[in-house]
């Protein structure tokens, strides 16, 4: 890597694995294999392995990195990893896979481009493993890895590969990921991990890296509808230009799509039409911006808009709805019951809101849909209706990520005790001043 | 060649037709589109969807996530403050919220929790640059703590870290700031990556590892109760070497400190340390001028110098792309134990 290297791109993934599926010892190996650990980090280990390990360096202690999880051998909470390669930058998202699973896993995921699910070889895939696939794919992340690991246990045998590689794509259908591969690798030994390996000849590849490197992400964002939530508004009250004293702008980040100078726009709830009239950045005015672009926004006229509000395409308008449809996953010890109140934080917004109905509990072994259920507890995946104090604009989160998901709060407490995908709505928004036209 | 064409060609298409409408009348181009529309002579017609990526790089993603986080403190919080120390990753926090925030004024002060043992560069650095931005920069320092009797040195103490800790508890409720913003780093660190970017703290300023609220998306859940507080780290996801990169692509001015300079050092601890009166070299301390550079900076006593030729940008981006010791390895104060970071951190540190 040089300092003239060109620009890279960035790609988040998670890793899923049960407790003894070598997930740690996966992401040791792809740090130390590229170049990612530092000596002082390997001493550590070494210190730490006279220790606890016998001599033996524990590659799993490189992401366990709090005081308990070390003694007690687990991981505890979502770890964050990062490395590089002249290709691209990698932020690993390592959850643990146990108690608290589907929580950690949900976290881990909502931010992620592509998921790895590791897979023993001599276990095949186990509910544990079929568990992870449907978190995925409830979570709409668009690239799947299966890695089926500890190959060296099974011989390297391409007919056990096969048998695995059947097994997953049996329950696959009933998915959303369009992009899975299937990889033999042995993490411990570093197969097919950076190099292919000598033990597959009959793996054509790519090896493990190889696959992250390359694999296309481009257009994971929604490119397609032009959604801006007015995160703050952004009135000097005493501009270092004074050109500036009249600036109003609307800074925030583009959620969906693509803004135009010139473009025209409506504000929601409200339902005022304007025109764009400039995109303001520190680096300059722009003649266009896309998601996921932090900006600032001015209009050809001066609008009553304040946070909360959306901006959108007047041609291409998002739902609004106070009567909500969605998917959740409870995330707090004590459990969702109907009519409890909560506060909703949905893009730029926090409004109260009620749990109506739990429709039914998906189980997420076999994404059966179990009803009369009167509770959800931790960990639980289900689907709700809620009543919000203030209509929402939002979209399906199957259309976009960002207008489509939100966080339940526990007034009090103020815990987060929910996250929730929203299903595509049924009625547009419809402005609450439709006959106001400039 | 071909194949790299169409790829591309697939991906913005229809992006471009949307951005783009005066192009409505060229064939729409999907993965069903017939190789045989790709002739030389159709080329031309699609190059304006070709000349544009709508696919942010790494550093632009940073960014624009550390942007967003700025603007919520600013929207969610009554009375933030920029932690701001003058050093390399407090310099991209102080862009970051000139990005997130102009043409307004930065919309909070500056707090420096100042240990008393500073480099003299840093100090002048950290005055002038908050007086560039017109920004408030409020200093409070161990030496006020020590007076007051807020803090107290352990017998034999000499490092002043620990003791940054109930000098910024006691600017946080002097001044009721309920959040404040950091520049610290999940990659610095194990015990940093685990933490959030919204890092709630309870009215003692604790960190409770075990109980972390979950940050799902980018939705991040800023609220408190009376006397609690929120640290708040923009720079979570970036490494030692994007900013690096920032400091380089935006132009920062950063502290001479970080380049290669001259300086009489001492060997301790198997590292070089400047050589200062606040604490001398023993008789069977090896003392040299050699020439060096800080790659994190601490107080004066705990900063490891590493020999380094490095006088530009890209020298330090070259250098750490070679590294082999990461950043903290130079902090005495990380040394201490494989979780001293922890502790420091539950017990209130930034």
């Amino acid at each position: 890597m040089s300092s003239n290297s060109h620009p890279v791109d960035l790609l988040r993934f998670n890793t899923c694995g049960s407790v003894d599926d070598g997930k740690s010892t996966l992401i040791g190996r792809l740090l130390y294999d590229s170049k990612s650990l530092m000596e002082d980090q390997i001493e550590a280990l070494e210190r730490s392995a006279d220790i606890t390990g016998g001599g033996q360096i524990n590659l799993a202690n490189l992401t366990d990195g709090l005081r308990a999880e070390r003694e007690q051998g687990i991981t505890i909470d979502v770890a964050y990893r990062y490395f590089a390669t002249p290709h691209r930058k990698f932020i690993i998202a390592d959850t643990p896979g146990h108690v608290q699973y589907t929580r950690n896993m949900v976290t881990g995921a909502s931010t992620a481009n592509l998921s790895i699910i590791l897979v023993d070889a001599r276990q095949g895939v186990i509910e544990q493993s079929r568990r992870h696939a449907i978190i995925a794919s409830l979570l709409r992340i668009p690239h799947l890895v299966v890695a089926i690991n500890k190959m060296d246990l099974v011989d390297w045998s391409e007919e056990r590969f096969l048998e695995i590689k059947d097994q997953f794509e049996e329950f696959l259908p009933r998915l959303d990921i369009k992009d899975v591969k299937f990889i033999p690798v042995s993490a411990l030994q570093g197969d097919n991990i950076v190099t292919l390996s000598a033990h597959t000849p009959w793996y054509p590849g790519p090896t493990l890296l190889g696959h992250l490197e390359t694999v296309h992400i481009a257009s994971d964002w929604n490119l397609s509808n032009f959604r801006f939530p007015v995160q703050w508004v952004n009135r000097p009250n005493n501009p270092t230009d004074h050109t500036l004293h009249d600036f109003r702008g609307l800074s925030g980040q583009i959620a969906g799509g693509i803004v135009r100078v010139g473009q025209k726009v409506m504000i929601l709830p409200s339902g005022f039409s304007s025109i764009i009239e400039q995109i303001w950045t520190l680096d300059g005015l722009q003649e266009e911006a896309f998601s996921p672009q932090s900006v600032t926004l001015v209009l050809e006229h001066d609008l009553d808009i304040s946070r909360g509000d959306v901006i959108v395409d007047a041609e291409d308008l998002p739902g609004s709805s106070s009567d909500l449809h969605a998917k959740i996953c409870w995330m707090n010890p004590r459990p969702l019951t109907p009519g409890k109140q909560y506060l909703i934080k949905h893009t730029n917004q926090t409004v109260k809101a009620s749990v109506t109905a739990i429709e039914h509990r998906i189980n997420i072994s076999t994404l059966e849909k179990q009803d009369g259920i009167t509770e959800l507890a931790m960990n639980d995946l289900g689907e709700i209706r809620l009543k919000t104090a203030k209509p929402l604009i939002y979209d399906g989160y199957a259309r976009n990520r960002l207008t489509g998901s939100f966080i339940l709060i526990e007034p009090g407490t103020n815990a987060t005790v929910a996250a929730g995908m929203l299903l595509p709505p049924t009625e547009v928004a419809r402005p609450e001043y439709c006959d106001f036209a400039i | 060649m071909f194949t790299g064409f169409l790829t591309v060609t697939y991906d913005i298409s229809a992006v471009a037709l949307k951005a783009h409408p005066e192009f409505k009348s060229l064939p729409r181009i999907s993965k069903h589109t017939p190789l045989k529309l790709f002739t030389p002579s159709t080329i031309p017609l699609f190059t304006p969807f070709l000349m544009k990526s709508y696919h942010l790089d790494h550093l632009d993603y940073l960014e624009t996530e550390a942007i967003h986080i700025m603007r919520e403190v600013a929207a969610e919080f009554e009375r933030p403050a920029i932690l701001f120390s003058g050093g390399k990753d407090s310099i991209c926090l102080l862009r970051l919220a000139e990005k997130a925030f102009r043409p307004s004024d930065i919309p909070m002060p500056f707090l420096n929790v100042a240990t008393g043992h500073e480099f003299p560069e840093l100090l002048e650095f950290r005055d002038r640059r908050a007086k560039e931005l017109h920004a408030k920069l409020i200093v409070r320092t161990v030496d006020e703590a020590l007076e007051k009797g807020i803090a107290v040195q352990a017998p034999g103490q000499i490092s002043r870290n620990q003791l940054q800790i109930p000098v910024l508890l006691g600017a946080i409720e002097e001044f009721r700031f309920d959040c404040c913003i950091g520049g610290a780093r999940r990659d610095e660190e194990k015990a940093r990556a685990k933490e959030r970017f919204f890092s709630f703290r309870d009215s003692f300023g604790q960190w409770d590892p075990k109980n972390q609220r979950p940050e799902i998306w980018n939705l991040y859940n800023g609220r408190l109760n009376p006397g609690e507080n929120m640290r708040v780290f923009p720079l979570s996801n970036w490494t030692e070497m994007d900013v690096w990169e920032y400091i380089k692509r935006e132009k920062l001015e950063v502290p001479s400190i970080y380049f290669s300079h001259k300086r009489r050092c001492v060997r301790r601890g198997g590292q070089w340390v400047p050589d200062t009166e606040l604490m001398p070299a023993k008789a069977n301390e090896e003392v040299k001028e050699i020439v060096v550079r800080v790659r994190t900076i601490g107080d004066i006593i705990s900063t490891g110098c590493v020999e380094s030729p490095a006088a530009t940008c890209d020298d330090i981006i070259d250098e750490i792309a070679a590294a082999r010791v990461t950043e903290r390895g130079s902090r005495a104060d990380d040394r201490v134990s494989e979780a001293a970071m922890e502790d420091r951190k539950k017990a209130g540190y930034f």
